[in-house]
């Protein structure tokens, strides 16, 4: 099985098109000849998964603004409006809401996939680090669409989330009044919100050309986190990957459906179906389940400035896993102690999203402390430790001797 | 010629500036003020605009504020609490030693003089922006129920993760039973 061959052609109209613009070959290099790994499993339908969610949300987002009005009098109503009056409005208002969760879902699995079988070591850096900035592009563009419908939610959740600024030094109380436009979250704050979360995903989506260009330079990861050395290693990506990802998103489609036909309001939250009012804060404010862990690390350490810098480390963290982690060995199949360390960090996020949903106060403040230091203690004290301490398993020779046997070609 | 060429080389061997060197810094500085000056519009146009600065101030009438009431008055788009604080609470107020505080202000400081009974002040919790809620928490003040700051009977944090005290607007007293804000 020859895995896969330069892009040829025998059609004129292709020749003329591709001696001007090679955009077919280019297409072909990364859709169909592209020499995927042969061992990919189900973790590696994520990524085009959360490509395919992009596209979703940018879809359903274009439709929702031809009806939605950007405006504190009027916000409110036309999401109602969307809701009961449109053709299919209710369908494209919880499709777009509940995509935005199913966004999350599948770029969360993407990142902890990566985590787990080492996808950020060389010369993968800068494909993780591209997908980081996409990671904290989504949840600026995720923020400001909580933002639109103007609910009780939106406006304290902005609220609170654009006071975060106020904690820098000198300068924190002029960017907040700069990003509100006034002296409170205002008609002038949901207009710039509205023009943000309308530009954001075409920026998302110029870094998914980055990321995805990395990728094809380095060439895809695999399980055994062994790289490629030769066409006995790979199978062309279509149409083995094609069939592999479509299967995927059959699957993902049937749990995005359950959500929005089923139980389109469980990932929202009741308050935010009460109109945005400036004088009652809701007596519990809770952001979108997607930023609970973060939330709890903001509210786990007792001071405004060090809250905001713990939280905004624990993504910038993730910038330097490629340093934390110099074990030799990429996959945790190989790494018996690191394999546990990552599942421990998995329990320990859920259990933060967990406190993050909590009221501050009892108990809630001592596991929330206790589960913020042990998530940075797993990447700057576990994670190296491991990487210096840790005697990984032997690694096979190759991709396809470990998974053809003796089968394989030499 | 060949003189003049090698006299150039001399000049910028010995580190001696040049016209050419002048024209370089002087166009590339010329060119940062211009890009400076294009791009400022662009950030500055999302400060407040002329209509949200033009927020008038807001007069409230203290008349029907029973002692141990307070109303909420919307200024600038935030909520001002205006209480008629008791006995009890002012005596609290002052009682505090200024040590045990985060953000030291006397109750005194807080207050126009002579009328003490009378708490002004922003309600927006300095820790993220949430609007406290009245006659709750552990120090017979306020209690942002957001990350659970604590504030006293004088709006001075004490405890939970806000950083600073309810701020005082600017206010002054028009009559006994009026003030203006703002």
């Amino acid at each position: 099985m020859s895995s896969s061959t330069p892009f040829q052609t025998n059609s004129k109209v292709i020749k003329w098109i591709e001696a001007r613009l090679p955009i077919i070959s280019t297409i072909d290099g990364a859709l169909v000849s592209y020499p995927a790994p042969r061992n990919l499993n189900y973790w590696w339908n994520f990524g085009s998964l959360a490509g395919f969610m992009l596209v979703a949300q940018i879809v359903t987002g274009i439709i929702l603004v031809m009806h939605y009005t950007p405006h504190v009098t009027m916000a409110f109503a036309s999401v109602e409006h969307i809701m009961r009056d449109v053709n299919y409005g209710w369908l494209m208002r919880y499709a777009h809401a509940n995509g935005a969760s199913m966004f999350f879902v599948v770029v969360y699995i993407h990142i902890l996939r990566g985590l787990y079988y080492g996808s950020y070591k060389a010369p993968r850096e800068l494909l993780w680090w591209l997908g980081i900035v996409i990671f904290l592009l989504m949840m600026a563009t995720g923020f400001m669409g909580y933002v639109l419908p103007w609910g009780q939610m939106s406006f304290w959740g902005a609220t609170v989330i654009t006071n975060l600024f106020g904690a820098l030094p000198l300068v924190g109380g002029d960017i907040v009044t700069w990003l509100w436009g006034g002296f409170s979250v205002d008609n002038a704050t949901l207009n710039r919100f509205f023009s943000l979360h309308y530009l954001l995903p075409f920026v998302i989506c110029a870094v998914v050309f980055l990321h995805l260009w990395a990728l094809h330079t380095t060439k895809s990861s695999n399980p055994l986190g062994i790289e490629i050395k030769g066409d006995q290693d790979t199978v062309p990506f279509h149409p083995y990957y094609t069939a592999k990802d479509a299967f995927g998103l059959s699957v993902f489609l049937m749990f995005f459906a359950y959500w929005v036909f089923f139980n389109p309001n469980a990932l929202g939250h009741p308050d935010n179906y009460i109109e945005a009012n400036p004088m009652v804060t809701p007596a519990h404010i809770v952001p979108e389940w997607y930023f609970l862990p973060f939330y709890a690390i903001l509210r786990a350490v007792p001071d405004k400035l060090g809250g905001v810098l713990a939280m905004g480390g624990a993504i910038v963290i993730l910038f330097f896993m490629p340093y934390l982690d110099f074990s030799k060995v990429r996959s945790a199949k190989f790494r018996p102690i690191y394999k546990q360390a990552f599942w421990l960090f998995v329990l320990d996020g859920i259990l933060l999203g967990y406190v993050g949903a909590m009221p501050a106060e009892g108990i809630w403040i001592l596991v929330g402390r206790i589960a913020s230091v042990y998530y940075f203690a797993h990447f700057l004290v576990i994670v190296p430790l491991i990487s210096w301490f840790e005697k990984p398993l032997p690694v096979p020779e190759s991709i396809a001797k470990a998974v053809l046997g003796d089968a394989a070609k030499a | 010629m060949a003189t003049s060429s090698s006299a150039g080389h001399d000049a910028h061997g010995s580190g001696q500036a040049t016209r050419r060197d002048f024209l370089y810094v002087a166009t590339v500085g010329l060119g940062a003020v211009a890009v400076g000056a294009t791009v400022w519009p662009l950030i500055d146009q999302m400060n407040p605009a002329a209509d949200v600065l033009a927020l008038s101030s807001t007069e409230v009438d203290l008349s029907k504020i029973a002692e141990g009431q307070g109303i909420t008055v919307q200024w600038r788009g935030k909520p001002v609490f205006v209480r008629h604080r008791t006995e009890k609470e002012i005596k609290e107020a002052e009682e505090v030693p200024l040590a045990e505080l985060r953000d030291p202000e006397t109750d005194d400081a807080r207050v126009k003089a002579g009328k003490k009974q009378w708490l002004v002040m922003v309600g927006v919790c300095t820790h993220l922006g949430c609007i406290p809620l009245g006659q709750q928490g552990d120090y017979d003040g306020w209690f942002c129920p957001c990350h659970g700051s604590h504030y006293d009977s004088s709006g001075r944090i004490r405890r939970g993760p806000a950083p600073l005290n309810l701020p005082i607007p600017e206010y002054q007293f028009l009559s006994d039973t009026k003030i203006k804000i703002g």
